[in-house]
């Protein structure tokens, strides 16, 4: 069985001594708590009325012990935690910079060179990035147990996180500041590559290839791949359940009343109107919550979540 | 006997009325009893729907905003009604009078005031209920603020609460100084009284910064003033600092009682004084003072500064010292002693064990670099819970095993109620202990939806639900059924004064002021002297 999640940052082995030296010393102090507890019981167990028990009130040797024990053990865990925290929260100089905005319930990432994904951020194996973070609403936090770094996010101040991944691979990202009723689909990925495959991924050549790929899908395929990896999954079900925004389910060809008494069917000019400027029709008794996807998605994509949709009967 | 001491004080007066204007503080201490009794099921059974309803991922029972309601409800009635007022409110007015040798507390009308207060506050709370809040319980800023569910009843509800919290504190305190019978010095007080007095400060102290907050709280949502949204030039990590001032003081009003009543429980089954009578009393105080000054490491993820975190992890630590000197004073209390195992004694063995679980989990969220990874995360749920219910709750449960005989005058089954903490202790255990793994393996807290990966660890945690509520079931039941005949005024030959009248005592507790001539827990030297 693992105890502890894959470690793939150079923050993680830090934290995992800390966890382990930590554990070591519960369970070793549990095993005395515990061995004392049962030996006493047992030892001097009740066997008559009229046991005589000693007027024992103090022994200052022994209260010593347990305060000076606790109190060096202490100390020893403090300078770890700090020597690994200070090491984390300190940036390197050559880091990258990528800016993150969190936003109920979709995590967006800004790249240096004007590059923008949704859920998905892709950085280089062994680099040092710097995120600077934000909030445009509620509190969020950014948390990949991979890489053991977590930090929330607020609307009037930056916060940051440094990490130097070491390993490629996907690692799970997930929210855990709680920030209402998606809270627990605010989930994202971050991709480590390798230097090659990242500057190829920075360029674009390797989503044009990806996009060549995907032309081999059926577009309705392509479209339920969409929906869970832009964020579609956290405001919009499937169902019939009503969430955040409009199930998709009978989606199609529905009349919609919007909140300026208008109405329209929702064909395939509104569903994209919708996707590219979300502000534009209101349906009643939805709020104005939904990013615009505009330059996140291409057309192709749209066309593929529009497919996706027609089949959602 | 006096004609006043005729009728015990349960038999004083019957009818809804004798009781709703009562002034005795065991009457109140018994109406608390019930009060928190009734939300402690209520919020147990929402933490049960909480469980069920991660039997699978995504959903099982209920929608996400229901099963954001109900956590916010489990934590908030935990708190706010159960646990906070719990043990101090109701034990502490049945027995610091009686413990320190007084017919009342000092302030009778102002206790019954505060229990009306207690009630007024639930009420709200209840009513509340008709559009419930879903911001947790600790109404972080600015969801508490854009959410459309109604935060504002169920705050003011608090702040209700609040005021009873500070005004049965001030009752405790000048009776502990007024009240204490001829020869009861400080050093002779009983360790719960020590207790109870520590947590009176924290009370009075801490419980105001939380009500003033909830007000900032309620004109900023009502009024739109803009104390913490930062759309409005707030900030609202200062909700959180305001939050944590008065809350993490909390986390010791809710367990320095639990620690007070393990301290009387202990010299009773084991005959022996109390090991390190000193200690464990100044601990109390020196734990009540520290934990103002620890509120931070709530807070190391959130944005404040790298020093500030360093500080409170720091004095974190000053903390974690008293407490660990408390377990081992608890435990040499039994060497060399002749111990009974009875079901308040297992239930403060338990806690004993299981607090100690609590604190060093403890250890592994005060290292800045560990709890960048652990925080908000299941082992802080499992963390918390090991504290709040393997120590408080199960304190709890020893004080209503412990003093049963002197608060109803009668006997409970002790075989069955041993059952019935076997099934608590294991079901407590199979509940939380999985949560450690999950929690650092990355399992966020308060997720509705989650990874396939941690279902097993979510499936055992479930079942341990099942187990730990027949325990609950079958414990309630033992002692809503006492055993014929009437109990002895102190059927564990204990030394302390509240044994020292008949079970249940009469309204005014003591014919006449008893002078106190020795230490409280004076029990090896008696034994000797009687051979």
């Amino acid at each position: 069985m693992e105890w502890l999640p894959t470690s793939a940052s150079t923050f993680a082995p830090g934290v995992d001594f800390i966890l382990w030296l930590v554990t070591i010393i519960s369970v070793l102090s549990c095993i005395v708590v515990g061995a004392m507890l049962v030996y006493l019981v047992v030892k001097y167990r009740r066997r008559s009325d009229n046991d005589s028990t000693p007027a024992i009130t103090h022994d200052s040797f022994l209260e010593t012990l347990w305060t000076v024990i606790p109190t060096i053990l202490c100390v020893v865990i403090f300078i770890y935690g700090y020597v690994y925290y200070d090491e984390y929260t300190t940036t390197p100089k050559n880091a990258i910079e990528i800016n993150v905005t969190g936003k109920q319930w979709i995590w967006s990432f800004d790249y240096a060179n004007g590059k923008k994904t949704l859920n998905d951020l892709y950085v280089p194996v062994n680099q040092p990035i710097r995120l600077v973070m934000q909030s445009t609403d509620v509190l969020h936090s950014f948390f990949v147990p991979a890489f053991r770094v977590k930090q929330d996010l607020m609307g009037n101040r930056y916060t940051y996180i440094n990490f130097t991944a070491t390993k490629e691979g996907v690692y799970d990202l997930y929210c855990t500041e709680y920030c209402g009723t998606a809270h627990s689909d605010m989930l994202g990925k971050v991709h480590v590559l390798s230097e090659a495959k990242f500057a190829a991924w920075e360029d674009g050549s390797a989503d044009k290839a990806k996009k060549a790929s995907a032309a081999n899908i059926p577009p309705a395929e392509l479209g339920k791949q969409l929906y869970s990896s832009k964020g579609c999954v956290a405001c919009h079900s499937i169902d019939g359940a009503d969430g955040v925004g409009p199930t998709w389910k009978g989606l199609f060809a529905k009349n919609r009343v919007f909140t300026d008494g208008t109405s329209a069917n929702a064909d395939e000019n509104y569903i994209k109107e919708s996707i590219l400027y979300p502000g534009e029709k209101m349906v009643e008794g939805y709020g104005p919550v939904m990013p615009s996807y505009k330059g996140l998605l291409d057309d192709a994509e749209i066309t593929a979540i529009i497919e996706y949709i027609k089949t959602l009967k | 006997m006096s004609e006043a001491q005729e009728s015990n004080y349960l038999e004083n007066g019957h009818g809804f009325k004798s009781w709703f204007y009562t002034v005795d503080h065991k009457r109140i201490g018994v109406m608390y009893l019930w009060a928190i009794g009734v939300f402690f099921v209520l919020a147990a059974i929402a933490s049960f729907l909480v469980r069920a309803e991660h039997l699978t991922p995504g959903q099982t029972i209920v929608s996400a905003d229901t099963y954001n309601v109900l956590f916010t409800l489990h934590g908030a009635m935990m708190v706010f009604l159960f646990i906070v007022p719990g043990v101090a409110a109701s034990f502490g007015n049945f027995l610091i009078p009686l413990m320190i040798g007084a017919k009342d507390v000092i302030f009778p009308k102002l206790n019954l005031y505060s229990f009306w207060l207690y009630l007024a506050g639930a009420a709200i709370f209840l009513i509340a209920l008709a559009a419930p809040a879903d911001t947790g319980w600790t109404f972080y800023t600015p969801y508490s603020i854009e959410t459309g569910a109604n935060v504002i009843l169920i705050t003011f509800g608090v702040f209700v609460l609040g005021f009873s919290s500070i005004l049965t504190g001030i009752n405790f305190i000048v009776t502990m100084h007024k009240l204490r019978a001829p020869g009861m010095t400080w050093d002779r007080l009983p360790l719960f009284c020590w207790a109870a007095y520590a947590t009176s400060l924290l009370q009075v102290l801490a419980t105001p910064v939380v009500g003033i907050t909830l007000l900032l709280l309620i004109g900023e949502r009502y009024f739109g003033l803009g104390f913490f949204d930062p759309a409005k030039g707030g900030d609202p990590v200062m909700f959180q600092h305001f939050f944590w001032f008065y809350s993490h003081p909390a986390v010791y009003i809710m367990i320095l009682p639990a620690m007070g009543i393990i301290s009387e429980i202990m010299p009773v089954f084991s005959r022996k004084p109390i090991f390190g009578y000193k200690a464990i009393a100044y601990s109390s105080l020196a734990i009540a003072l520290i934990s103002f000054l620890v509120w931070g490491h709530h807070m190391f993820v959130s944005g404040q500064s790298k020093l500030i975190n360093i500080i409170f992890s720091v004095i974190t630590y000053a903390v974690a010292v008293p407490t660990a000197i408390k377990v081992f004073n608890w435990l040499w209390t039994m060497y060399k002693g002749s111990i009974e195992l009875s079901t308040a004694m297992l239930y403060s063995l338990a806690f004993i064990f299981l607090f100690t679980i609590g604190g060093l989990t403890g250890l592994f969220l005060g290292a800045l670099a560990a709890d960048v990874h652990l925080h908000d995360t299941y082992f802080v749920v499992a963390h918390m819970h090991y504290v709040m219910i393997g120590g408080t709750v199960f304190g709890f449960f020893a004080a209503l095993h412990f003093w049963y005989p002197k608060m109803w005058g009668r006997m409970f089954d002790e075989f069955k109620a041993k059952i019935a903490f076997v099934l608590i202790f294991i079901g407590f255990n199979v509940v939380f202990f999985p949560q450690f793994i999950m929690g650092t393996l990355g399992m966020p807290r308060r997720y509705f939806n989650y990874a396939p990966e941690f279902q097993t660890f979510h499936q055992i945690s479930t079942y341990g639900t099942w187990i730990i509520g027949v325990g609950f079931i079958l414990m309630l039941w033992v002692l809503m059924r006492p055993l014929p005949g009437k109990a002895e005024g102190n059927p564990y030959d204990s030394l302390s004064l509240e044994w020292s009248m008949d079970s249940p005592p009469g309204t005014f507790n003591f014919d006449e002021i008893p002078t106190v001539t020795e230490p409280v827990y004076n029990y090896g030297t008696k034994i000797e002297a009687e051979e």
